[in-house]
């Protein structure tokens, strides 16, 4: 028997997760597919950073629109996903003053984008965020930023999608999609199979494989964030904090959650198996993160993790998602390869492609992630070998 | 010819004879242990300057404990030795150490997995009251540095351990108040043909009880916990209980001793990437072993209580055998008699384990039982309630999924004390069969690492 719906979506992470729940309010029946539980991968490990700033600037209507959507998320999904918006701060090393400068031009442009950006140095730094190590120069401070607990937040999406009559069915891996006339035919391991005339693929790092079966394959790698946790300590640090470098292994960011855990990640990145949906942190990544944080915050450098994790996200080669309707397939829409930077954007991801699957058009210009754009070509696809 | 690098993790009586059979045939292995000296929990060794004698520190006991020292003594220049370090990690060949704050990176070719076990835990409502201490952790007390948990302690749950250590304590001098076992008398009666496997054993813990009922110690079998009393300044000051009858009682004391038999300490074997297997009998998931130790990972082998439940003897005919498993796996001579002598060895002592978990059962029911405001993860402060809610809100029905709304377990134990029992408590809120909730899994350190830790050179 074959169930039909206005639109499918495959993958309940939180950018499928937030389409469900939009596009239920545009009125549209929706069937929710998820192989595994929803926002159990990337979209539920990851370091829960609701960040807007150092994101590219054309990247910021999208990220300003899901910034209107978080602090409404609450009143949205009806249940506390333990957002915290209480500012997010990233800084730079004295060896590298010139990354202040670019804060600071960055801080004009963005600031002409809806994004208020402050620059803090000097003894107003060590003032206000007393905990940072004496390398650190100085940083940009975004007040309407902050973060929020990643596991909770696609979950409760996808568990309000429900309530409003999404049709969301867990441990359902689809297998094959194909379009037969005008319904695109997805037929999952368990021999169900669904039939809607509209696709969306938020599959994360495995979205690559259904932009496959329409010949759209993109250059994607799969790699493991290195996240670890402290033992918690009296809660004093509100905001989120980050280190900006051209080096991956100096790159580390914390928060400190109410609980009082500090929750720490960056550096290098871990092996991702998506063919058994696991992820490994490498020792010696947590050793390199641990070398970089006591710079950043030497007081860190005092305390024990308790548990270090990862999870599988799938990387494109200009480090921007694949957010468009296919090229080939009508009726068939993307939502992917968020590269580590999609907690932030997702209740936008799923605002901005209900809207696009509703009406046919968006206000926030998403042109950039293109699937046919060049960094997605052919080129770039041999660049990247086997790793996709 | 170089040898394969053999490390093992754990110095007690699994740990030491395997480095015994390792160094027989001419391997040099690096034996890993957390403790400052060897002889793992049951043969724990006294700080150097303390000088209890044998049978005071070990009881029945106290010839093996003394042939398992000598063992390792006489090993010692045989083998590369690393005592009070921890291995928190296991990754691509390599185990991961803490020693001295510094890091200790050591490949291997064959790990042997010899790391004991804990005890198995139910939580009662103020558990979480300062005073409240695990059997094995009143036991360490007592065996490492002659200190008693309190004056008027109360010995509560079930197992073997619930009677030695309350004996122990009343040898030593200190206030036993009584001795509650959660399991009903019938069921040691019933388990008796298979608990005859080891008369020794049965008369010794015989003894034992016997010695606690002529002290006038109260012993009362088939009680159910109720509720552990006290305050947040002054610790526990009670505990209430309801009699086999039926009756709620209340006690005086000042300490309370809890513990439900063991729990094998298999977070290295999980993050060796090591199968687990389900249980049935001890509701709990074992690492998947061949007859010889041999895990489902090249290379990894398990041995003692970490692999299976059977005791200090069954740890040490354990460990050689993993040992011969390493020995024939890497094209060394080994005698495959001995094998077949040390297997059948360990069916006696599989059988009289078997009459133990017969007589001493987990008391899975009482999960289902626990008043919501009773906190089931003290690490991380979630209570019974807290859990159900998020299973009936959620829908979560598995370990790791309940773990990641509730955060249970997500501690700095990683819930190796609360995990059974938030398990149970998932299954009957959920109604699905315990099997199918799973087991949280474990992820690296095994325990709280330092962010200061040293690198070399560093």
């Amino acid at each position: 028997m074959t169930a039909a719906s206005d639109v499918i979506i495959i993958g309940a992470g939180i950018a499928g997760s937030a389409a469900a729940f939009f596009l239920r309010q545009r009125g549209r029946s929706v069937t929710l597919l998820e192989r595994g539980l929803a926002g159990q991968q990337a979209s539920g490990v990851n370091f829960g950073n609701v960040r807007r700033q150092g994101r590219r600037l054309e990247h910021l209507a999208l990220s300003n629109r899901a910034s209107v959507t978080w602090r409404r998320m609450r009143e949205l999904v009806g249940e506390d996903i333990e957002y915290i918006p209480e500012g997010h701060i990233r800084v730079c090393y004295r060896d590298r003053p010139e990354l202040l400068d670019e804060f600071a031009e960055y801080a004009r442009e963005a600031g002409v984008r809806g994004l208020d950006l402050e620059i803090v140095t000097g003894a107003a730094l060590r003032q206000r965020f007393p905990f940072f190590g004496p390398e650190v120069l100085g940083g940009s401070y975004s007040a309407l930023d902050g973060h929020a607990n990643p596991r909770l937040v696609a979950p409760a999406f996808a568990r309000a999608a429900r309530r409003n009559g999404a049709e969301v069915i867990e441990n359902c891996e689809v297998l094959q999609v194909e379009k037969a006339g005008e319904d695109f035919l997805v037929s999952a391991a368990d021999a169900r199979c669904f039939r809607a005339p509209i696709l969306l693929v938020a599959a994360g790092a495995w979205g690559n494989r259904f932009a496959a079966q329409f010949g759209e394959a993109v250059p994607m790698a799969v790699r493991g964030p290195t996240m670890s946790v402290t033992e918690p300590v009296p809660y004093s640090i509100h905001c989120a904090v980050g280190l900006v470098s051209p080096l991956d292994e100096e790159d580390v960011y914390f928060r400190q959650i109410p609980r009082g855990n500090l929750i720490i990640g960056g550096g290098l990145r871990g092996p991702a198996y998506p063919d058994l949906c696991r992820a490994y942190v490498l020792p010696r990544n947590t050793l390199g993160q641990f070398k970089q944080i006591r710079r950043l915050a030497p007081a860190v450098g005092r305390l024990n993790i308790i548990r270090v994790w990862s999870g599988i996200e799938g990387y494109l080669p200009d480090s921007q998602p694949v957010m468009c309707p296919s090229r080939r397939t009508s009726g068939l829409y993307y939502a992917f390869g968020f590269s580590g930077g999609g907690f932030q954007l997702g209740p936008g991801v799923g605002d901005v492609m209900a809207e696009l699957i509703d009406t046919g058009h968006t206000t926030t210009p998403i042109d950039m992630f293109d699937i046919g754009r060049a960094a997605l070509s052919a080129t770039a696809m041999a660049a990247i070998g086997d790793d996709a | 010819m170089v040898g394969p690098r053999v490390i093992i993790v754990g110095a007690g009586p699994a740990g030491v004879r395997c480095a015994e059979a390792l160094v027989a045939a001419g391997i040099r292995p690096t034996v890993i242990d957390e403790n400052r000296r060897d002889g793992g929990q049951i043969y724990r060794r006294q700080p150097d300057n303390f000088t209890r004698s044998y049978a005071t520190l070990y009881g029945t006991e106290a010839s093996r404990a003394a042939a398992n020292h000598r063992c390792f003594d006489e090993l010692r220049g045989r083998i590369d030795y690393l005592p009070e370090t921890l291995v928190w990690n296991i990754s691509e060949g390599h185990v991961y150490a803490l020693r001295d704050s510094r890091l200790v990176e050591l490949p291997f070719d064959a790990l042997i997995l010899c790391t004991g076990a804990t005890d198995r835990l139910m939580p009662v409502k103020g558990w979480n009251l300062a005073g409240t201490y695990s059997l094995g952790g009143a036991q360490v007390a007592l065996k490492a540095q002659a200190c008693a948990i309190g004056r008027q302690v109360i010995f509560m749950g079930s197992g073997p351990l619930l009677y030695l250590v309350a004996a122990q304590y009343l040898k030593a001098g200190a206030g036993v108040a009584a001795v509650l076992d959660t399991s009903p008398w019938r069921l040691r009666l019933a388990a008796l043909p298979k608990l005859l496997a080891m008369p020794r054993a049965l008369f010794n813990g015989i003894k034992l009880t016997l010695a606690l009922r002529r002290a006038g110690v109260p012993m009362l079998s088939g009680i159910e916990p109720l509720e552990i009393t006290g305050s947040a300044q002054d610790g526990v000051n009670g505990l209430s209980f309801r009699d086999a009858r039926g009756e709620v009682r209340r006690l005086a004391c000042d300490a309370v001793a809890i513990g439900y038999h063991l729990r094998p300490e298999t977070q290295l074997a999980d993050l060796a990437r090591c199968e687990f297997q389900f249980n049935p009998t001890s509701r709990q998931w074992l690492p998947r072993i061949d007859a010889q130790g041999r895990s489902s990972v090249a290379g990894v082998y398990l041995a003692g209580d970490g692999a299976r439940l059977l005791g200090a003897d069954a740890a040490e005919a354990a460990g050689k055998i993993a040992a011969l498993a390493v020995l024939e796996d890497f094209g060394y001579p080994f005698k495959a008699e001995t094998v077949a002598e040390l297997r059948r060895k360990l069916a006696t002592l599989t059988r009289f384990a078997q009459g133990l978990m017969q007589s001493f059962p987990w008391p899975a029911g009482q999960a289902a039982r626990l008043s919501d405001d009773t906190v089931v993860c003290r690490c991380e402060a979630v209570t019974a309630g807290e859990l159900r809610r998020v299973v009936a809100q959620t829908g979560a029905r598995e370990a790791n999924r309940a773990k990641a709304f509730s955060r249970v377990g997500m501690g700095r134990c990683q819930g190796r004390y609360c995990g059974h029992a938030a398990a149970e408590i998932i299954a009957h809120a959920a109604e699905v069969p315990i099997e199918q909730v799973g087991r949280l899994r474990g992820q690296a350190p095994v325990k709280p690492l330092p962010i200061g830790i040293a690198e070399d050179g560093a």
